[in-house]
């Protein structure tokens, strides 16, 4: 079987773990859950880093079952850390060199070809310490990829850097999963990192897989995600045009098409849109005259009260599912009920950029 | 300067180089182990490590004698090439230096380890480097400050050192005769312009030896930061 299949159990001070899950082999997988819920004990356990019983095999070679338990260093894994990955004795390019003269072939990518992908040139003979956090982190993801990986392992790779530092980076990151085809393993307890980077998640809780699946069906599926206050759908879809004179672009997801300010990206490109629950209203009927541009038919699929006084109601649109968060008011007065047929109204879609 | 002066300065500069290397080659490895070892008794070996530190010179070196001397397994070792004792003579005063220096070498060298800490060793470990290939080229490295200071200090206390050489080595001109065994007879002799001299040269020489590595560790540590 191709991609990761791991599973793993075992207590580490005062800590117990007992996982299962499965990745790709292509595409972001995130583990995602709160701090404390193991993510990074998942991560490093299949790095080999820590030692849990269980099991572990990549593409079926098998790194870790009863038997066998193949050293860190023999696996064929890209490692990015929070922080402070780098070698500080070594310059930058020293740094990249260093992942590169262990891999032996240039399989994945070469060293150009990663100083480009990562925009590192301009500081590749300076010495790490004079390095911001996110050029740091790019050098970081450098160095993994360089060392020829068939599997990149990304333990909160954003979580030192600030906001503009987390906005500088990104790019980088959706650059990474666009252009090489390995599989990425990425901890996070950033939802918006998982909406933008993710295409399946597992989702941990207390040393423990709570649920896992495709993005859009974790982020809907699992009541805490659903009920969180920043809610949101994320749907893959295409750009289908550009119209100049309005300045909107329209983008094509299913059978449903969005309209959204700007230029989104070139036509026919992959993107993502992201539709927050808070930002989606129902009418029972087409509305005539409104300023939403985003009028969706749409089926109740579930309606679930969430605090005092809001519902969130589950809709399908053709294929995908989005949300909806209203005031139950709202769902007595219309009448609502399962089944339903009504129209969403989609006050704000974003573009999350680039991802596909 | 008086010509009786060249044979223990010779001497000394010999003895101090020679257990400097001996204690890179054998206090690096017990460093290294200290410092990542995660065995309960480790902190025995590290006070036995250490014991030279509390422990008085001649009760050392008394101890030195018994192992060095024609009974102990030293006298064993010098038969091997027909010798009678290793006490008293040069090899027996450089193994005297090592274990009476030891400490001085490992405790920065272990300092120097552990503030690498796990990181860049687990990273090295995912970029494909083996157990050897991290030591020699993150570990030693990232640690070569402390070693240097280690080592700056290794010869410099073997430079001064006066009661272990006393007791093992026995005050034998040319052979075991030392600086500071040198300096006590000049004294002792009321030799006073001898030993301004040889003490004048000391204060100079060691001023240098510490000037000079902390400029040195000063720039590697810039390097490493």
């Amino acid at each position: 079987m191709s991609g990761l299949r791991a599973r793993f159990t075992g207590e580490q001070g005062g800590f117990s773990l007992d996982v299962a899950f499965e990745a790709p082999a292509g595409g972001v997988t995130a583990l995602f859950g709160p701090s404390g819920a193991g993510k990074t004990s998942v991560l490093r356990a299949v790095a080999g880093l820590e030692r849990f019983s269980g099991e572990c095999r990549l593409d079926g070679l098998v790194w870790q079952d009863e038997t066998h338990f193949v050293p860190p260093h023999e696996r064929a894994i890209g490692y990015v850390f929070q922080e402070a990955g780098l070698f500080p004795h070594l310059t930058v390019r020293a740094n990249l060199a260093f992942g590169l003269k262990r891999a032996g072939a240039a399989s994945v990518i070469t060293f150009d070809d990663a100083v480009d992908l990562l925009g590192v040139a301009a500081f590749l003979d300076r010495d790490p310490a004079t390095l911001s956090g996110g050029e740091r982190q790019r050098v970081a993801l450098g160095l993994a990829l360089l060392s020829q990986p068939k599997l990149l392992l990304l333990d909160e790779p954003m979580s030192a850097l600030d906001t503009a530092a987390k906005q500088e980076i990104f790019p980088y990151f959706e650059a990474l999963r666009r252009s090489v085809a390995l599989p990425i393993l990425l901890v996070t307890h950033d939802i918006g990192e998982v909406e933008r980077l993710a295409d399946q998640v597992v989702l941990l809780k207390a040393g423990a897989v709570a649920g896992s699946g495709p993005l859009n069906e974790v982020l809907l599926g699992e009541a805490a995600i659903r009920g969180a206050r920043e809610a949101a759908a994320v749907l893959s879809g295409r750009i289908a045009g550009y119209a100049a004179d309005d300045g909107l672009s329209e983008i094509a997801v299913g059978a449903v098409r969005f309209l959204v300010a700007g230029r989104a990206g070139e036509t026919g490109a992959a993107v993502r849109v992201r539709v927050a629950a808070r930002d989606v209203s129902l009418a029972v009927e087409r509305p005539s005259a409104t300023t939403i541009l985003n009028v969706l038919p749409a089926t109740i699929a579930a309606i679930e009260e969430v605090g005092d006084a809001e519902a969130i109601v589950t809709l399908r649109l053709g294929d995908d599912t989005m949300l909806a968060r209203i005031t139950r008011r709202s769902v007595r007065q219309l009448g609502l009920k399962v089944g339903q047929a009504v129209f969403a109204q989609v006050k704000g879609v974003s573009v999350l950029a680039g991802a596909g | 300067m008086p010509s009786d002066l060249l044979s223990p300065i010779l001497l000394t500069i010999a003895l101090a180089t020679i257990t400097t290397l001996v204690l890179l080659l054998v206090g690096v490895p017990i460093a290294w182990g200290l410092s990542r070892w995660r065995w309960a008794g480790k902190e025995a070996v590290a006070a036995v490590v250490a014991l030279p530190l509390v422990l008085p010179p001649t009760v050392l070196g008394f101890y030195l004698l018994l192992l060095l001397g024609p009974s102990g397994p030293g006298g064993v070792l010098a038969s091997l090439w027909g010798g009678r004792t290793l006490a008293f003579s040069f090899p027996g005063l450089v193994m005297g230096s090592v274990i009476y220096s030891l400490p001085f070498m490992v405790q920065p060298a272990r300092n120097a380890f552990e503030a690498i800490g796990a990181r860049p060793l687990e990273a090295a470990a995912t970029l494909r480097a083996g157990p050897w290939d991290r030591f020699f080229s993150v570990a030693l490295p990232l640690a070569r400050a402390g070693i240097l200071s280690g080592a700056v200090l290794s010869f410099a206390h073997t430079v001064g050192e006066f009661g272990v050489v006393l007791m093992i080595g026995g005050n034998i001109p040319g052979n075991t005769k030392t600086l500071s065994l040198a300096m006590y007879d000049y004294v002792e002799s009321l030799d006073w312009g001898t030993a301004h001299v040889l003490a004048a040269g000391m204060v100079i020489f060691s001023f240098l030896v510490i000037a000079a590595t902390m400029l040195f560790e000063r720039r590697l540590r810039r390097i490493a930061a």
